[in-house]
């Protein structure tokens, strides 16, 4: 199919303030080179993450979802990370039972000094969803 | 319709190499919300900022976004920059083009531009909902609490009072100096501890601006930075009234309000029950360092605990328990190598005809001058360094024997001992762990207090205005304890040196039509900055509390709590923009 060769999935990423936005720009300021395919919102906290924030990516098209956020025991407000990682793994089981493609959620722990980890999350990220196709909500919407 | 101009920056050939800046301001110009638009090849520059307020007051913009760097780096810059054109800070933002855009992908400008599009996009969607904010103005209480009356407590206390402000120092023991006061000696000039702590002491006990509280422990804590309250109980002193006996008095409580408080509550012994392979508690000739610090102190010869006998065999034993996870503790104690060269040295001058060995695994004196000194423990005074773990310590026929090995010669070591000194781990004060929880500052896993960052920001915690000192955030020696406390008094007095405070605006509100009082926003706050109105039986904020997470707004069913600029129809409205 003509469409699927000219696929290039996007990802929406929410990154936290502290850790993943700052791990971002870390593989910017290096160079590293990564896919354009990601779209990055900055949040101050990977807790700060609303599952509506995701179901709305989701319903809107978005391939694929990547929350960012502190190793665990980093988080700058103490535990907010912890709080994503139930709500993600929540999410993704409702996900999952509504008939979802709960794979295309990422959740992923990149510090402010790992911009290499970033830039091959990203790569990782790319790829995995090449190999997926496009979400099918983006059919689903269309006219 | 919001009236938003749009700033492109080249950045030089940063930017404008990879990313079509034209292309950018042109499709920026089509959006509803954006009157303006115009790239300027460095927007930090004098003449670029220039551009934004003359550009402010010709097109009367409500909102700016800079597309160029990280906010990272120049938001701040240009939140200035608008200010001085009129228009609020909160009003304006960075759009990171540079950093997530054209660094990251050189080989690829059709998408680095149209990524770069869809990112100014969204931050325009963002600030159109933006509020204009003013930093928030909170009063501050130019009082210090110290927990601990150690050197690191002391050094701190007295560092704020000399700047004139008040401190109240609260120590746990009868008497100050810590630890201090049961050492014999420092190492490098051997001068007696006692004395140098005795001049430390006075001085904290005549200053005029420090009180001085025996006998006395933090029990609660509440407020935040500049202004907390803290009760504090003070076991009854026995001297005042010697009829009553001392556990039929009541404890004393008192109120205090302080702005900020320094945490120097020091260390303990390792529990050497916790170290069986070397006797445990269980033999009599086995001392810690600190108990051999006792035995310095006392009459001239080193005696054995066992039977008053001389010492002439003495087996220093260092990394007992430290650097072992198995056994001990996983950490470097970091004082033993040169407090273990210091007593032995001191052995040999009082027993010279005495022979004293050190177990080392490495010898680590990082420190001016500290390398030459265990250099003369070896030279000097004829202490016998073997390297090797020592693996078992017994007794037999009432000498006690030491089992280790030598691996610079690769035999195994046998020695009959008079006595033998373990250079255990220094280990959090007992109550540790409670204070922090006390205090909300987290501890590792021992239970030493976490600094903010363990780089950049050593002596302060996650928690404003609680600051560290000394051995209580990890092991160090005197020296390096006295440096920290001075750092945490520089700290404090930078806190003092305005009549009140700022904080950011950019924290949680709540729309009270919308909330039905279910408390999970008090729940999931890390901060305790939440509470259910008693009367109006709604969700309040302590603005001065929170830290603007976003937790609350995650956890309000009704999204009634948000955080200000950070709005859910503004991420809502950031999501549409670049899909």
């Amino acid at each position: 199919m003509a469409e699927s060769s000219e696929f290039e999935p996007k990802i929406i990423a929410f990154l936290c303030n502290w850790c993943t936005y700052t791990g971002a720009d870390l593989a910017g300021t290096s160079r590293l080179q990564y896919p354009p395919n990601v779209r990055i919102i900055r949040l101050m906290c990977s807790g700060a993450v609303d599952p509506m924030y995701v179901l709305k990516a989701d319903l809107a098209g978005a391939d694929g979802i990547l929350i960012g956020g502190c190793h665990p025991g980093d988080c700058h407000y103490q535990e907010g990370n912890y709080k994503a990682r139930r709500r993600v793994i929540a999410l993704k089981e409702i996900l999952k039972s509504a008939g979802f493609d709960e794979d295309r959620i990422w959740l992923r722990w990149i510090s402010a000094s790992e911009g290499a980890r970033f830039a091959e999350t990203v790569r990782e990220m790319t790829e995995a969803l090449y190999a997926k196709g496009p979400n099918p909500m983006r059919q689903t919407w269309a006219v | 319709m919001s009236r938003i101009g749009v700033f492109v920056c080249h950045c030089g050939h940063n930017i404008a190499g990879t990313v079509d800046v034209k292309a950018v301001v042109e499709q920026l110009q089509r959006n509803g919300d954006v009157v303006f638009a115009i790239d300027y090849k460095y927007m930090c520059s004098d003449p670029g900022q220039q551009l934004i307020r003359e550009s402010i007051a010709k097109y009367q913009l409500d909102g700016v976004v800079v597309a160029a760097c990280s906010p990272a780096m120049h938001e701040s810059t240009f939140r200035r920059t608008v200010e001085i054109a009129g228009l609020n800070g909160y009003r304006c933002e960075s759009a990171n083009i540079r950093e997530q855009v054209s660094w990251v992908h050189q080989q690829d400008k059709v998408a680095a531009t149209q990524k770069a599009v869809e990112i100014a996009e969204s931050i325009v969607e963002k600030v159109k909902r933006n509020e204009a904010l003013e930093p928030l103005v909170l009063p501050l209480t130019h009082r210090t609490l110290v927990i601990g009356g150690g050197i690191a407590g002391m050094q701190a206390a007295l560092d704020i009072a000399e700047a004139g402000y008040p401190v109240i120092l609260i120590e746990r023991q009868d008497h100050l100096g810590g630890r201090m006061a049961e050492l014999s000696g420092s190492y490098l000039n051997f001068q007696a501890a006692p004395d140098l702590l005795e001049r430390k002491t006075q001085q904290v006990l005549t200053h005029p601006n420090i009180q001085t509280l025996l006998n006395a422990e933090v029990t609660s804590l509440s407020g935040y930075v500049g202004n907390f309250r803290v009760q504090v109980k003070q076991k009854a002193d026995a001297a005042e009234s010697p009829v009553m006996p001392l556990d039929e008095l009541q404890p004393l409580s008192f109120t205090f309000d302080v702005g900020a408080i320094v945490v120097a509550t020091g260390w303990q012994p390792y529990d050497r029950a916790r170290l069986p392979e070397y006797g445990g508690v269980e033999i009599p000739d086995v001392v810690d360092g600190l108990t051999f610090e006792k035995m310095l102190r006392q009459g001239d010869g080193i005696r054995r605990p066992s039977d008053g006998k001389l010492a002439r065999e003495v087996v220093f034993v260092q990394c007992a328990g430290s650097r072992d996870p198995e056994h001990g503790v996983s950490y470097c104690s970091k004082v033993c190598c040169m407090y273990v060269a210091k007593q032995a040295m001191l052995y040999k001058e009082r027993v010279p005809d005495g022979q004293a060995y050190v177990f080392y695994i490495d010898i680590r004196s990082a420190g001016k001058n500290y390398d030459e000194y265990v250099q003369r423990a070896m030279i000097d005074y004829g202490v016998l360094y073997l390297r090797g773990k020592v693996s078992r310590i017994f007794r037999e026929g009432g000498q006690t024997v030491v089992w280790g090995s030598d691996t610079l010669t690769g035999r195994a070591v046998e020695i009959a001992a008079d006595l033998v000194v373990l250079a255990t781990p220094m280990f959090p004060s007992s109550g540790s762990i409670e204070l922090g929880q006390l205090l909300h500052i987290s501890t590792d896993g021992y239970g030493f207090f976490n600094e903010a960052h363990p780089k950049l920001r050593p002596v302060e915690t996650l928690t404003a205005g609680i600051y560290l000192a000394g051995v209580a955030q990890g092991p160090k020696d005197i020296p390096e304890s006295v440096s920290q406390a001075s750092g945490a008094a520089a700290k404090v007095l930078q806190l003092f040196s305005k009549n009140e405070m700022t904080a950011s605006p950019l924290v949680a509100s709540v729309i009270e039509e919308l909330c039905a009082a279910c408390g999970a926003c008090v729940k999931v706050c890390p901060y305790g900055a939440r509470q259910i109105h008693p009367i109006w039986n709604y969700a309040t904020v302590n603005a001065a509390l929170c830290q603007g997470c976003g937790a609350c707004v995650v956890a309000c069913p009704n999204k009634a709590s948000q955080v200000r600029n950070w709005r859910v129809e503004q991420v809502l409205g950031m999501v549409d923009k670049l899909l």
